[in-house]
């Protein structure tokens, strides 16, 4: 992390939730009212996020979110979110399920929220790119067999699958379709691309697909790829810091985040003394127009309409193949 | 529904199943001899099958950390109540069984984890990290209460479950692991392919089933346990040692507990806390078999096991909600069945 953002000295506070919602509100109600900090950041748990940008809204303070909630400009007005909106990261898999000429689609991912949002996110965008999405099984991270779903699939007979479960527990239904004999692409999403998830599923998950950040492969990159610069940089720098193989895409948002704040920060200190309400406004303003910073995850212009203002340069597909992931070309 | 989507599903109810049962068994043994719902039953599961995958990647589970510390906290108390009652004799015996033990249990996995031997002995090593831990269990947490009420040792029972739960995050991670099979080999029936792992889930299932009809009828220990399950003061005033069958109930619902570990490991992705849902169905088994019949709760556990795996086809989203939904029209029958005899008081 920088000493200074946009030339003013920071100072960082780290406060932990332990996974608590109602922690990370109180959190973010302490470093706002005690430590006065000038902006929040964090929460990579999406309850947490929500109870942090609530806390955000009251208290008139820049929240910068590392979950993907889908920000409402009009509802949290101080809330910007650092990662890739689902919507973004499966329109990456709808365009290469178009590609491929896939018409129907089956669906299985958790019986909780993040499945929710996968099977929305894949169901909406399958107007756009002419496929219909046939199924809707569910199953728990702790399900011991999925053979029921697995079979509700295959009797369906889809061109492919997309798989809504996250980490290692997207492996469960991928191995089941394979040993069930499923011939189709299937396609994973950005929450399962790590080693473990491969080190599970061994195999059997050899030509799984899924969208991520550029800063997982930033070796593979085209040299002319927007972020190859500063991911391939992040990349280095993580990994000497936390060992060979650590990298991971919330290490980034957080990364981004700074990032963010870094470029938003001269704006709105040529406005007002940070510290004081009038900064904190000055830099709400500052980064919704804020123009192409480029993150270690892709290059973000938010504006007014969109607190995000990433586009498809922060997203690439990719492939276990020989056991890691790659870049799909 | 087709006919060889019903065989898939009723092969991989009865491997469910027959896993649902072994722990169902476990729990009734354990109710019925020391009045104890034992809700960790879940976690010697996980133990056991998370300790497999380690042991074949090369690593040192972190299991022998729990056994270790857990024999030093029962040595612990043993030790204050000997020292007590002045009855130094009794500390060799403390120190072999508490802290000798599972200190060379531990040593003895710490130098054979990286040499990755067969996969058979590191089952047995797996064995010899759990097991132990069901009669310390017993000696820190339920002994000094035994005589408490059914609620109190629930409580407890709970409390040792978070603790467990806790320690395996701590040990495990929180990134699920996937062993190796046994046997990778695979049988065409018709048109359903039987993996030779599920046949193994059953067929041990089967075996253990036999060994503990054999052991609670030919025995003198099976006898005895029955005797207390039966009557508990009935058994003392004939010269059962309570206390023993408590710690030898605890062993065998630790040794199943390990064994149902070893044999699903290969089949899914284990997390640290996953044994628990699979020790909740294996009690809604028991209860569908009425919480008193070792063979209707066998049954019980294999109609959860048909019922999870049909549900999770028609309604894959409510497939808990069906199984757990199960044992209140039971739980309501057997409560009206019941003449309500507080049997506990002494």
């Amino acid at each position: 992390m920088p000493k200074t953002l946009g030339g003013q000295p920071v100072k960082y506070i780290i406060l932990e939730d332990g996974s608590d919602a109602t922690n990370a509100g109180k959190n973010a109600r302490k470093l706002i009212t005690e430590d006065k900090v000038d902006v929040v950041m964090g929460s990579n748990g999406v309850p947490s996020s929500l109870q942090i940008a609530q806390v955000a809204a009251e208290t008139q303070t820049p929240y910068l979110c590392l979950t993907p909630i889908a920000v409402k400009p009009e509802q949290y007005k101080w809330t910007f979110s650092v990662p890739q909106p689902t919507e973004l990261m499966m329109g990456a898999v709808a365009e290469h399920m178009k590609a491929n000429g896939v018409k129907s689609v089956g669906f299985i991912g958790f019986s909780d929220g993040w499945g929710d949002l996968m099977y929305n996110a894949t169901s909406s965008l399958g107007a756009k790119y002419g496929y219909k999405v046939v199924t809707n099984e569910r199953y728990a991270r702790a399900d011991t067999s999925v053979t029921g779903q697995v079979l509700k699939i295959m009797a369906a007979s889809p061109d492919a699958v997309v798989v809504g479960g996250s980490g290692t527990g997207g492996a469960l239904p991928h191995v089941a379709l394979v040993e069930r004999g499923y011939k189709g692409r299937i396609y994973h999403n950005h929450g399962t691309v790590n080693a473990e998830f491969i080190k599970v599923g061994g195999k059997n998950v050899e030509g799984a697909i899924a969208p991520t950040g550029p800063l997982i492969v930033p070796e593979e990159l085209p040299a002319n790829h927007a972020t190859k610069a500063v991911s391939l940089d992040f990349t280095k720098r993580y990994e000497a810091a936390f060992g060979a193989g650590t990298r991971n895409g919330f290490a980034g948002y957080s990364n981004d985040a700074v990032m963010l704040l870094g470029a938003a920060i001269p704006e709105a200190a040529k406005k007002a003394k940070p510290g004081t309400p009038e900064f904190r406004a000055a830099l709400r303003d500052a980064l919704e127009n804020v123009k192409n910073v480029i993150g270690a995850h892709g290059v973000y212009s938010p504006t007014a309409a969109n607190h995000n203002g990433l586009d498809e340069r922060a997203r690439v597909l990719v492939r276990v193949e020989s056991g890691t992931w790659r870049l799909m070309k | 529904m087709t006919t060889d989507i019903f065989l898939w599903l009723t092969q991989d109810g009865v491997t469910n199943g027959a896993i649902y049962a072994l722990l169902a068994l476990a729990l009734l043994l354990v109710f019925t001899v020391t009045r104890v719902i034992f809700v960790p039953q879940g976690e010697f599961i996980t133990f056991a099958a998370l300790s497999l995958s380690l042991l074949e990647a090369g690593r040192t589970p972190g299991t022998i950390y729990i056994l270790m510390i857990a024999g030093l906290a029962a040595a612990a108390i043993e030790a204050f109540g000997a020292l007590r009652e002045r009855a130094w004799r009794r500390l060799p015996r403390i120190v072999l069984l508490y802290v000798v033990l599972p200190v060379a249990v531990a040593a003895l996995v710490a130098w054979a984890a990286p040499r990755r031997f067969d996969q058979w002995i590191q089952a047995l090593l797996v064995l010899a990290m759990v097991v132990p831990l069901g009669p310390i269990l017993y000696r820190i947490a339920y002994q000094p209460l035994a005589n408490a009420s059914v609620l109190v040792l629930f409580i407890v029972s709970m409390a040792v479950h978070y603790v467990l739960t806790g320690l395996s995050l701590v040990f495990f991670g929180g990134e699920g692991l996937r062993s190796r099979a046994f046997w990778d080999a695979k049988f065409k029936l018709g048109v359903v392919e039987i993996s030779a792992q599920s046949i193994w889930v059953v067929a041990a299932s089967v075996a253990l089933i036999l060994a503990l009809w054999f052991l609670f009828e030919r025995s003198i220990y099976g006898k005895a346990l029955r005797a207390t399950a039966m009557n508990r003061v009935g058994a003392r005033l004939v010269g059962i040692p309570i206390v023993m069958m408590g710690h030898l109930s605890f062993l065998l619902a630790a040794f199943i507990g390990a064994v149902s570990g070893i044999l699903i490991a290969p089949i899914t992705t284990l997390y640290y806390d996953t044994g628990f849902l699979i020790g909740l169905k294996g009690f809604v088994g028991a209860i569908l078999g009425g919480m008193g019949s070792y063979p209707l709760a066998a049954l019980g556990s294999l109609v959860v096991g048909l019922l999870e795996s049909f549900s999770s086809f028609w309604a894959s989203a409510f497939k808990e909600v069906i199984v757990f939904t199960l044992i209140i029209p039971m739980l309501a029958w057997l409560s009206l069945r019941s003449h309500h005899v507080e049997e506990e008081e002494e």
